[in-house]
């Protein structure tokens, strides 16, 4: 799939330069758009804010919420919060694991899934939890998910 | 719309008089939708309902309302809290009693409608009926507020909650909203504010406890020429829903408690701290700030009072540790989230090195009645040292879940078994943890404990800011304690080793504990042993000596655990059982020879090539190589896979 490229004059134009508070809701802009931090974005906001790249590493690997390579287009995430590991959510990630091969965090390099981990997405009656590509799917059970993950792959391959 | 908001403003916020004048009053009664000429229909919109598939009832309702041309009124709600009637859609036909359905999916609506509007009410999906004065009863409908869930409750921060459409500004000052911003903004000073509050005995809802007007009275006396107000919305404790529910079904209080505090601590600059992934409610609370502007309830010179704020949302990059409040500052700052050493307070030099006033939801969401109705008003609820209510989000084996809210001083006992009626398929009860992962556990000798803040800190156990997890027997306790410990290993910033190596040596004992006795005679025997008598020792350090709450927190599920589950753990290590079959590492699966009809299912399933036998012949499991996945005991037809 061919990337747009993305204007992010817009963005920078929002925030004054050279303002370090500015940086974390910029960057959370920047992923906003392009769904993660390239390394050219990176180094355009060290500019703009006059922080060294290093620095601005330094600060985005220490908040999860973002990411240096782009999410799979099969975006999954599944929650880990108590009530969901009361309700059997380990189950359900080592299932995830086995049908896609990926470990929490990653993408797979075709770009089809990328898969993470949440800590809780407050759905607790729901238990467990998987929130794919925006869609949340509640009371999920391992068996549920190899039929779930094929349908979602079909629809996408033949997009 | 130009001359509703001038009467609203005008007539309704300014007006001098608290009762106002019976025109006033009959348009605002109109805006309450309590005089109707159509019916109306509201939909709960939260996220929980959302997940519900709340969005599907919405079109279905709209294309049956489209296709039959009715002429009603479709309003999306807040949530009223029982999680398990969502989808919830009330119905109120004009001069009737509201109608509450539960669980109405898409495809309900039909015949849901076709029943009301026909006059043939579908038993079945009905929860019951909400009593409003003037409006005319259902006979031989249950009263919505005679049912257990809601009878124990006792509604404060929550009495808007699902009543009306969070996105209209005119619905929450018809219902008396912003009035107590107006009253306070006219008539009292910074310090008259700080002291209500104080006189009220309104504490902090985070977990600690602090008395909120304290808090902004040492602000306020600073020599600073700037402050700050943060609003805390970060609540990121897996199983606490409560402030997300509140934002998402009433902002506009929220608005009004930050516009109140902000005012008391004399700054025009207040920032939500906002939980990431929660859009929904980011995206209300954006609208509504909006319309607070447009309104002049925000902005420059408010009311020709002199006194101007703006409220800016800032979004959570994503680390537990940043809802601890001097990390909170740092990442408001542009930096890493990592906590500062206190003190200095942010109270005294917080954001920028100004003082900051950090306040969570609900205590801001406090504030607003508080100065409607006078501190002795609110001292009347609760008890003598927590005055007030307290908001949880039950969640975990209750038959109930949802968020609730209990005056302070109600036991455990009612929460559990009245207001989440007790345990799923009737199990055995285990525990509540409260607090989420830094909590601590209640056991049934402690179920009769009122909740509050002293008599739960004289037993050791944090109040946290409103998890209520509900522990059943089909929970092994030592998995819990390893689940939060593996959570706070990854959560913990790494600014002080105590936390930081601690949590991590924790971690892997417990997962030691719980792993398969592989080698029993080697060496690994000795090291458990000699880890698990460690584990007191290095939970004692990390509380004496981490840098911030996480770290003094973090051992408190295991030390609690440990505490009331003493034999569960001692089972774990000496007997190498776990009673509640959870423990992947420790069970141990036998096939019944009566039972075992020689299909092979679970010989092909094996991933370890763990189970031998001949076709037609009971088959059997060499324990030595079976690694306890359980697949052989699902995949089983004849329930002849026994675990021990």
């Amino acid at each position: 799939m061919m990337r747009m490229s993305i204007n992010y004059d817009t963005i920078f134009k929002k925030y004054k330069q050279g303002r370090r508070e500015d940086l974390i809701p910029l960057l959370q802009d920047i992923q906003d758009v392009s769904g993660y931090l390239s390394e050219e974005t990176i180094i355009r906001a060290g500019a703009f804010t006059g922080l060294s790249t290093t620095r601005i590493y330094g600060l985005a690997t220490f908040y999860d919420q973002f990411r240096f390579i782009p999410a799979g287009r099969i975006h999954i995430r599944v929650c880990n919060g108590t009530s969901c590991f009361l309700n059997g959510s380990q189950a359900v990630m080592n299932k995830i694991k086995e049908i896609t091969g990926l470990n929490p965090g990653e993408t797979a390099r075709d770009g089809i899934f990328s898969y993470e981990i949440e800590t809780c997405m407050g759905g607790c009656n729901h238990a467990p939890l998987v929130r794919i590509n925006n869609k949340y799917y509640s009371h999920i059970k391992p068996d549920h998910l190899p039929e779930l993950i094929k349908k979602l792959r079909f629809i996408i391959e033949n997009d | 719309m130009e001359d509703l908001k001038k009467i609203l403003v005008e007539k309704v916020l300014l007006y001098e008089s608290d009762v106002l004048p019976p025109e006033t009053e009959s348009i605002l009664r109109q805006i309450r939708r309590e005089k109707t000429t159509a019916p109306v229909i509201y939909i709960s919109s939260g996220t929980s309902s959302i997940i519900s598939g709340s969005e599907e009832t919405w079109s279905a309702i709209k294309t049956y309302l489209d296709e039959n041309s009715l002429k009603t009124d479709l309003v999306r709600v807040g949530c009223q809290g029982p999680a398990n009637f969502e989808p919830l859609v009330c119905i109120q036909l004009p001069g009737k009693n509201r109608l509450f359905f539960r669980n109405i999916t898409g495809e309900k609506v039909d015949l849901l409608l076709n029943g009301v509007f026909h006059s043939d009410i579908n038993e079945d999906d009905l929860a019951g009926q909400q009593g409003t004065r003037g409006f005319e009863m259902w006979p031989g409908i249950p009263f919505i507020e005679e049912l257990p869930f809601f009878a124990h409750q006792k509604r404060i921060v929550m009495n808007n909650c699902g009543c009306y459409d969070p996105e209209n500004i005119d619905e929450y000052i018809a219902r008396n909203g912003f009035r107590a911003f107006a009253k306070t903004i006219r008539h009292y000073t910074f310090e008259e504010v700080c002291d209500i509050v104080e006189r009220s005995g309104l504490r902090g809802r985070g977990g600690g406890g602090y008395l909120t007007g304290l808090k902004w009275k040492q602000a306020l006396n600073t020599g600073s020429l700037s402050r700050y107000l943060v609003c805390n919305a970060k609540e990121s404790d897996p199983g606490a829903f409560t402030d997300r529910t509140l934002l998402e079904s009433d902002p506009f209080r929220l608005i009004e408690g930050i516009a109140i505090a902000s005012y008391a601590i004399g700054t025009s600059n207040a920032i939500i701290f906002f939980r990431k992934g929660s859009e929904h409610a980011l995206e209300r609370i954006r609208k509504a700030i909006g319309k607070a502007r447009e309104y002049g309830v925000l902005g420059n010179n408010i009311f020709s009072s002199g006194y101007s704020l703006d409220i800016s949302v800032r979004r959570e990059p994503g680390a537990f540790v940043c809802g601890e409040e001097t990390a909170l500052i740092n990442t408001l700052e542009g930096k890493r989230g990592m906590p500062r050493l206190k003190p200095p307070y942010p109270t005294t030099s917080g954001l920028f090195g100004k003082p900051t006033v950090i306040n969570n939801v609900e205590t801001l969401m406090n504030v607003p009645v508080i100065m409607l109705n006078g501190p002795e008003w609110f001292r009347a609820t609760g008890t003598e040292s927590s005055p007030g209510t307290k908001v949880f989000a039950i969640a975990g084996k209750g038959r109930m879940s949802g968020v609730v809210e209990v005056e302070m001083g109600t036991s455990a006992r009612t929460i559990l078994e009245d207001i989440a009626d007790g345990i799923k398929e009737g199990r055995e009860f285990r525990a509540i943890q409260l607090g989420g992962v830094s909590g601590s556990f209640l056991t049934s000798e402690n179920l009769d404990l009122e909740i509050d803040y002293e008599t739960l800190r004289e037993k050791g156990i944090g109040m946290g800011a409103g998890g209520f997890v509900i522990i059943d027997e089909n929970t092994c306790m030592v998995d819990l304690v390893r689940h939060y410990m593996e959570f706070m290993r990854n959560e913990n910033c790494g600014k002080c080793i105590p936390c930081r190596e601690g949590t991590g040596r924790m971690l892997e004992i417990l997962e030691s504990i719980i792993r398969k006795p592989e080698n029993e005679e080697s060496g690994t025997t000795l090291e458990r042993f000699k880890g698990v008598m460690q584990l007191d020792s290095i939970a004692s350090v990390m509380k004496d000596t981490s840098l911030c709450g996480l770290g003094q927190n973090a051992p408190n599920p295991f030390m609690s655990a440990l505490g009331n589950f003493r034999e569960e753990f001692e089972e774990h290590i000496f007997d190498r059982k776990c009673r509640a079959n959870v423990c992947r590492g420790l069970r141990t699966f036998s096939i019944d020879v009566e039972k075992c009809t020689g299909c092979t299912a679970c010989a092909s399933k094996c991933p370890v090539n763990a189970i031998y036998g001949t076709r037609l012949q009971p088959f059997f499991i060499v324990e030595e190589k079976c690694t306890g996945c359980g697949i052989c005991y699902d995949i089983c037809k004849f329930t002849a896979i026994t675990v021990k």
